[in-house]
């Protein structure tokens, strides 16, 4: 199956990616939460059992040093699942900061995974739940968006959650490694799923307007330039505690020059990463940090920095693509809308 | 690989016979084609050189969205950058293989990306040029230099 059509069986019904190359750890101890709040600016306190949410590493300057989505498995548990382009970034920034907070007399301790002891496979798109639902004990009507539960997955123990990154309803399913086979082809023999590869899961998320980590955010960037504020989560904000907070709460406030937005390239060619943005003027306001054409809605679909002043949805803009100033716009994001399985 | 082409060239010689007489002029079919490191090939009729990308360089690339070639009159020198391919995943240039004049570019693969990846040695071909340099040839792989290369380097 080619990508683009690996992309739209994945919207009309699901498909299975294989992630497990992303790093999942798993901290415990009763002072994880406070450890954890020291480096990211998420409300773990103020979050359910059970409950996940996407939040941000942050460095001394507000940088991004990744993304991740993080589960309160209970007071004294997380489970973290971050980029394997990371996975020696975000070892050492959590093994560092978990040191300096051991030394404090904290109670806190850091297990990896490796890729040989567990898998992570996501199975995305509308029909995910009833593909899974006759396989697992675990109640999916009940899981909502952003929770997660153990369970059994084709009679193996699993941890699913209510999550993905591809704009659609769907489950990421942690499994043994040794088991992660068995419980894929046991989801395969439904029709209603094929594989799908790391290149329909791009242009997907680029769709659903969700970044990637290298292209669309990175340690030069603050979560309010990435367009990311609302990670910043209300409590903190008040607290002002987390990595970088002098500055980004700075930012919150009197504003940043340079924002990520969306951009629609209706036909003609796609602007890839570092393609050339300008105003209608021709002069350069910014460039391009990831693009592909968009098999759900025909054209090009691309994210960017443009000048503040030109962030507002519908501003036309030219894009230089080898040469040749080709017309763009600003686009709200998602391009398409979101189908996550929330409460109504 | 080498099945792959065999199987392209069985499926073209029956579509040639029902071609129109232009095509059927400039057909690449029986032509020996001319492979650069970079994939691409060139099939010479008279002083006319035919351009496109190799089996190989079609299935790296997946399936082709869109399709950027150089104008007609445009003068190019070999290894120039002349046209670029673009897959959802990603973008390849075009580099032509010899140098010489552009005569005509291939609009139906320019409107119908597909054609690259279904027909790249037949319908799906990219432009083609009167070659001002016909010595160049020379320097490029024949079939057999070129699975070589793929089986050596790939």
């Amino acid at each position: 199956m080619s990508v683009s059509s690996s992309h739209l069986f994945t919207r009309s019904s699901s498909s299975i990616f294989d992630v497990s190359h992303m790093l999942q750890t798993n901290v415990y101890g009763k002072d994880c939460i406070s450890w954890f709040e020291s480096i990211c600016p998420v409300d773990l306190k103020g979050m359910a059992e059970g409950t996940s949410s996407l939040t941000i590493f942050l460095n001394k300057n507000g940088g991004i040093i990744d993304d991740l989505i993080v589960t309160k498995v209970k007071d004294d548990q997380l489970y973290i699942v971050s980029n394997a382009g990371r996975i020696d970034v975000d070892k050492q920034h959590m093994q560092e900061t978990s040191e300096a907070f051991k030394k404090n007399g904290k109670d806190l301790s850091i297990d990896f995974f490796s890729i040989t002891q567990r898998a992570l496979i996501a199975v995305q798109g509308p029909k995910a739940a009833s593909v899974l639902q006759p396989l697992t004990n675990i109640s999916l009507k009940d899981l909502m968006f952003m929770t997660s539960t153990v369970g059994q997955v084709a009679g193996v123990d699993c941890r699913v959650t209510r999550c993905g990154y591809t704009g659609e309803d769907g489950v990421e399913i942690s499994i043994p490694a040794d088991k992660a086979n068995m419980v894929t082809e046991a989801l395969l023999q439904s029709s209603d799923v094929k594989l799908a590869g790391l290149g329909a899961r791009d242009s997907l998320r680029l769709e659903a307007g969700l970044c990637l980590y290298g292209n669309d955010i990175d340690e030069s960037v603050t979560p309010v330039e990435a367009n990311l504020t609302w990670l910043i989560a209300k409590r903190r904000r008040g607290e002002a505690n987390f990595p970088g907070a002098d500055i980004i709460m700075r930012q919150i406030k009197e504003g940043v020059s340079k924002r990520r937005i969306g951009i629609r390239i209706e036909k003609g060619a796609p602007a890839r990463k570092d393609a050339i943005l300008k105003d209608k003027e021709g002069r350069d306001v910014g460039k391009i940090s990831s693009g592909c054409p968009s098999p759900s809605l025909g054209g090009n679909v691309a994210m960017g920095y443009v000048a503040e002043q030109l962030k507002k949805p519908g501003t036309e803009l030219l894009v230089n693509i080898r040469g040749k100033d080709v017309p763009c716009s600003v686009s709200k994001m998602p391009f398409i809308p979101s189908r996550y399985y929330v409460k109504k | 690989m080498s099945s792959i082409i065999r199987v392209a060239s069985r499926v073209n010689s029956s579509r040639v016979v029902t071609t129109c007489c232009r095509r059927a002029l400039y057909s690449t079919e029986n032509k020996a084609r001319y492979y650069t490191k970079k994939h691409e090939w060139v099939a010479i009729n008279g002083d006319i050189g035919t351009v496109g990308i190799s089996s190989y360089a079609q299935d790296a690339l997946g399936e082709v969205v869109f399709v950027q070639l150089p104008d007609v009159g445009r003068e190019l020198t070999t290894g120039e950058e002349c046209g670029a391919l673009e897959s959802v995943k990603a973008a390849s240039e075009v580099y032509t293989p010899v140098s010489g004049t552009v005569t005509e570019k291939n609009d139906t693969a320019e409107s119908t990306p597909s054609l690259i990846n279904k027909s790249c040695y037949e319908d799906g071909w990219l432009f083609r040029l009167k070659l001002s340099s016909p010595e160049e040839l020379k320097h490029l792989m024949d079939q057999a230099a070129y699975e070589k290369y793929l089986e050596e380097s790939h």
